[in-house]
C-alpha cells in the first residue's frame, strides 16, 4: 500500500494517451460509422458495394492484426511511418467505425417508411429529409448501442500497449510489473478502477445525449438489446 | 376439499383480496364471477401455488397448502390440484405426446408405456386422438385448449382450476370445449373452480356461483337463483351489464 | 526490393497455417468456457440469492467493462504469486472464456427472460420439480433464439485470440511476427494473418446471419 502514491503517477502518466486513443477513436468512429452508414443505403451498387468491402473487412479481421499492419506494413508500401498513437487512433476508427456503421445504417432504416413518405410529401430535399426528419429519429435508436460500442474502443485502447503506446495498461505492464511486483494485486486493482471509471464517463455523457435526443422527439430514451452483439 | 380461511392477499399496498372465506366441498363445481381485477384469478393463482398468501390459510383435502411444514409436503398437496390456462400454455418445445407424457413420467413416476397409454386414452376422451405427435403450434387454438385440458387430467387431479379458459379462443371454438368441459364435470368427481365469462356455461356447468367485488364475496349461491334473483345490487348491475352481450 | 515476394508467401505459409491451428484449438476451448460458464451465470443470477447475486452482478460488470488484455496480463502475474502455474495457452484459454462469459451471461438471461412468464407457470401447475423446467421447458426455449448472439460471440473471440501474443502464446499473429522478426519482411506474414482471419471469420459471421434470419421467421 505505500506504493501506492508511485502506482498511481506512473498510470497517472499512462492517463493522457489512453484519453486522447479513445477520444480520437471515439470521433474518427463517428465519422465513419455515419459516412460509411450512409454510404451502405446509397441508391448506387457500386457505392455500397465498396463500403461493404470496408465494413466486412475491418469486421472480419482481428484488431490487432489491422494495428500490426498499419503500424508495421503501411510503411513498407507507403514509405510513411505513423507515430504510435496516431496509428492506434486510426486502427480504433476504422474498426469502430464499421460496426457503428451496421448500427447507423439499421437505425436509419428502422425509422417508419411513413416518416420519409411525409419528408418527401413535403418537398424536402434528400439532405433535409435526413437531417431534419429521419437522423433525429433514428438517433435514438443509435446511442445506446453506440455506448456499448464506445466502451469497447475504450478497452481497445489497451491493444495499443502492443504497439508502444504508452498508455495505462502498457505503464502497468512495462514499467510497475517489473519493479513493483509484490503489488500485482493492489496495480492491476487499480488498472481495472480507472477502466471503470472512464467506462462511466462515457456512459454518463451517451445517457445525457439520449435524453436529449428523445427529448428532441418528446420521448422517453430507449434501453440497449444485449442480444446486439457488437 | 378446498378452505379458504381469512384469506388476504396484498400486491405492493394494493389488497386484492380481503378476509376471504370459503368452502368448496368434494365435487363440486364452483365458478367465479365478477369484475376485473375483483380478486377471481388471484384465488386460482393461490391455489396453484403462484402467489403466497399475506394472511390465513388454505387447505385442500385437510392438507395444509399455505403452510406446509416442507417442500414435500407442499408438493405432494399441490399435486391433487391441476389448472388450465387462458392462453393454453403448451410446451412448444414437445409434441403433443411429449406435452402429456411429461407430468406423469417426471412427477408421477409413470414408466413411459403407462403414461403413454393414458396419454392416447386421454386424448381419446378430448377427440384428438389422431394428433398425438403434432407440434403445439400446428394445432388451432380450441385444439391446443383441448390439449392442456388433457395435459391437466394426465396427472389426475381431485381439482381442476380453469382459469377463464375460453377467452382467448375464436368464438366457433368455444362451443367445443365448454362441450367437453360439460362432459367431463358429469362423468367425473373432480372439483372444478372456474373463472369464466361465459354466464351460459356458468349456469349449466355450476352448482355454485360466487360473485367477487373489491376482493370479498359480494354474494355466494347456485346459478338458478343468482342469475335470475340476484340479492345484491352489484350482482345485479354485473350481471346485467355481461348478459347484454 | 519488391512489395510482395510470392515465394517468401508461400514458403511461410505452412507455419501461419500451423499457428493458425493454436489459434482455433484456444477459440474452441475458450467457447466452451464462455458458452458454458456464461449459462451458470445466467442461472444462478435468476436464482436472486441474496449476497452471491450482489457479488456475481460486480464481478460480470466489472470483467465485461476491462479490458480483455489487462485480464490477462492479470492471470499471467497474479496467479503464480498466488502459487499457481498455468501455461500461457491455459491462461489465455481461461482468460477469453471467462470474459466471454460475461457476455453470453446477458445473452442467456435475454433469451430466458424471453420465455413467455405462462411457460413456467404452466410447468408450476404440473409441479415439475425445478431441474426439470430448466432443462425441459426453459432453456430449450431460450437458447436457440439466442444461438445467433451466441455465434457472434464466437467469432469475436477467434478475433481477440493475437492479443495472446502479449504473454507469448504462439498463434498466428505471433507465428507472423516471429518470422518476420527474421527475415525482416513484414509485409507477407501480417497480410496473410489478416487474410486467413477474414477466411475465417467471415463465412462464419454470414452463416449467423442466415441463422439469425431464420430464427426471426420462427
Amino acid at each position: 500500500m505505500s506504493d501506492l502514491p508511485q502506482i498511481l503517477s506512473v498510470l497517472g502518466d499512462g492517463l493522457p494517451d489512453t484519453i486522447l486513443a479513445t477520444l480520437g477513436g471515439i470521433v474518427l468512429t463517428v465519422v465513419l460509422a455515419f459516412g460509411a452508414g450512409l454510404l451502405l443505403l446509397s441508391p448506387r451498387t457500386w457505392v455500397r458495394g465498396i463500403t461493404r468491402v470496408y465494413v466486412e473487412g475491418f469486421r472480419g479481421t482481428s484488431e490487432v492484426v489491422q494495428l500490426f499492419w498499419i503500424y508495421f506494413v503501411l510503411p513498407v508500401i507507403v514509405g510513411y511511418q505513423l507515430v504510435p498513437l496516431v496509428a492506434g487512433i486510426a486502427v480504433l476508427g476504422l474498426n469502430h467505425g464499421a460496426y457503428g456503421a451496421e448500427i447507423v445504417r439499421g437505425a436509419i432504416r428502422s425509422v417508419p417508411r411513413a416518416q420519409y413518405e411525409g419528408a418527401v410529401a413535403l418537398n424536402l430535399s434528400p439532405a433535409q429529409r435526413m437531417r431534419r426528419v429521419i437522423l433525429p429519429q433514428a438517433l435514438v435508436e443509435i446511442l445506446p448501442p453506440l455506448n456499448n460500442l464506445f466502451i469497447q474502443l475504450l478497452k481497445s485502447t489497451a491493444v495499443l500497449a502492443l504497439i508502444t503506446v504508452p498508455e495505462v495498461t502498457r505503464q502497468a505492464r512495462e514499467v510497475l510489473i517489473p519493479n513493483f511486483g509484490d503489488d500485482t494485486f493492489l496495480i492491476f486493482g487499480v488498472v481495472f478502477v480507472i477502466y471503470l471509471v472512464l467506462a462511466a464517463a462515457i456512459t454518463l455523457v451517451m445517457r445525457l445525449l439520449e435524453r436529449w435526443a428523445a427529448g428532441r422527439l418528446g420521448r422517453r430514451p430507449v434501453k440497449a438489446d444485449p442480444l446486439e452483439a457488437v | 376439499m378446498i378452505v379458504f380461511d381469512g384469506v388476504e392477499k396484498r400486491f405492493g399496498s394494493t389488497v386484492v383480496l380481503r378476509d376471504l372465506d370459503f368452502t368448496v366441498a368434494p365435487g363440486e363445481h364452483v365458478t367465479l364471477i365478477g369484475p376485473s381485477g375483483s380478486g377471481k384469478t388471484t384465488i386460482l393463482r393461490l391455489l396453484m401455488t403462484l402467489e403466497k398468501v399475506n394472511a390465513g390459510s388454505i387447505t385442500v383435502g385437510g392438507d395444509s397448502l399455505s403452510h406446509a411444514p416442507n417442500e414435500k409436503a407442499l408438493s405432494a398437496v399441490r399435486r391433487r390440484i391441476g389448472m388450465v390456462f387462458q392462453q393454453f400454455n403448451l410446451f412448444p418445445n414437445m409434441t403433443v405426446r411429449g406435452n402429456l407424457v411429461e407430468g406423469p413420467t417426471r412427477v408421477l413416476g409413470l414408466s413411459k408405456d403407462e403414461a403413454d397409454s393414458r396419454a392416447a386414452d386421454l386424448l381419446e376422451l378430448v377427440g384428438l386422438a389422431d394428433r398425438i405427435d403434432a407440434h403445439p403450434t400446428q394445432l388451432s387454438g380450441g385444439q391446443q385448449q383441448r390439449v392442456a385440458i388433457a395435459r391437466a387430467l394426465a396427472m389426475r387431479p381431485s381439482v381442476l382450476l380453469l382459469d377463464e379458459v375460453t377467452s382467448a379462443l375464436d368464438p366457433e371454438l368455444v362451443a367445443g370445449v365448454l362441450a367437453l368441459l360439460r362432459d367431463l364435470g358429469e362423468t367425473t368427481d373432480i372439483t372444478f373452480l372456474c373463472v369464466t365469462h361465459e354466464m351460459g356455461f356458468a349456469r349449466d356447468f355450476s352448482h355454485r356461483v360466487m360473485m367477487f367485488d373489491g376482493g370479498r364475496v359480494i354474494e355466494d349461491a347456485p346459478p338458478e337463483r343468482l342469475f335470475t334473483a340476484p340479492e345484491h345490487e352489484r350482482t345485479q348491475t354485473f350481471l346485467q351489464a355481461v348478459l347484454r352481450h | 526490393m519488391p512489395l510482395w515476394d510470392w515465394d517468401y508467401a508461400f514458403s511461410i505459409l505452412p507455419d501461419l497455417l500451423l499457428a493458425l491451428v493454436t489459434t482455433i484449438e484456444i477459440t474452441v476451448l475458450g467457447s466452451v468456457v464462455a458458452l458454458l460458464l456464461g449459462l451458470v451465470f445466467a442461472v444462478i443470477r435468476r436464482a436472486r440469492i441474496p449476497v452471491l447475486d450482489q457479488i456475481l452482478w460486480a464481478f460480470i460488470e466489472i470483467v465485461r467493462s476491462t479490458p480483455l488484455l489487462v485480464q490477462v496480463f492479470f492471470l499471467f502475474f497474479a496467479l503464480p504469486r498466488l502459487g499457481i502455474t498455468l501455461s500461457a495457452f491455459v491462461i489465455g484459454v481461461v482468460g477469453l472464456g471467462v470474459h466471454y462469459a460475461t457476455y453470453t451471461s446477458e445473452v442467456y438471461r435475454a433469451g430466458i427472460d424471453a420465455v413467455p412468464k405462462g411457460q413456467w407457470e404452466a410447468a408450476a401447475a404440473l409441479s415439475l420439480p425445478r431441474s426439470r423446467v430448466w432443462t425441459g421447458v426453459v432453456l430449450p426455449q431460450a437458447i436457440p433464439r439466442v444461438l445467433p448472439a451466441l455465434g457472434n460471440y464466437v467469432i469475436s473471440m477467434f478475433k481477440e485470440v493475437p492479443l495472446l501474443l502479449a504473454i507469448g502464446v504462439v498463434e498466428v499473429v505471433n507465428a507472423g511476427r516471429e518470422i518476420g522478426s527474421a527475415t525482416f519482411r513484414y509485409v507477407e506474414p501480417y497480410t496473410i494473418a489478416g487474410v486467413l482471419f477474414l477466411l475465417l471469420s467471415y463465412p462464419a459471421s454470414l452463416l449467423v446471419r442466415r441463422l439469425e434470419r431464420r430464427s426471426v421467421r420462427t
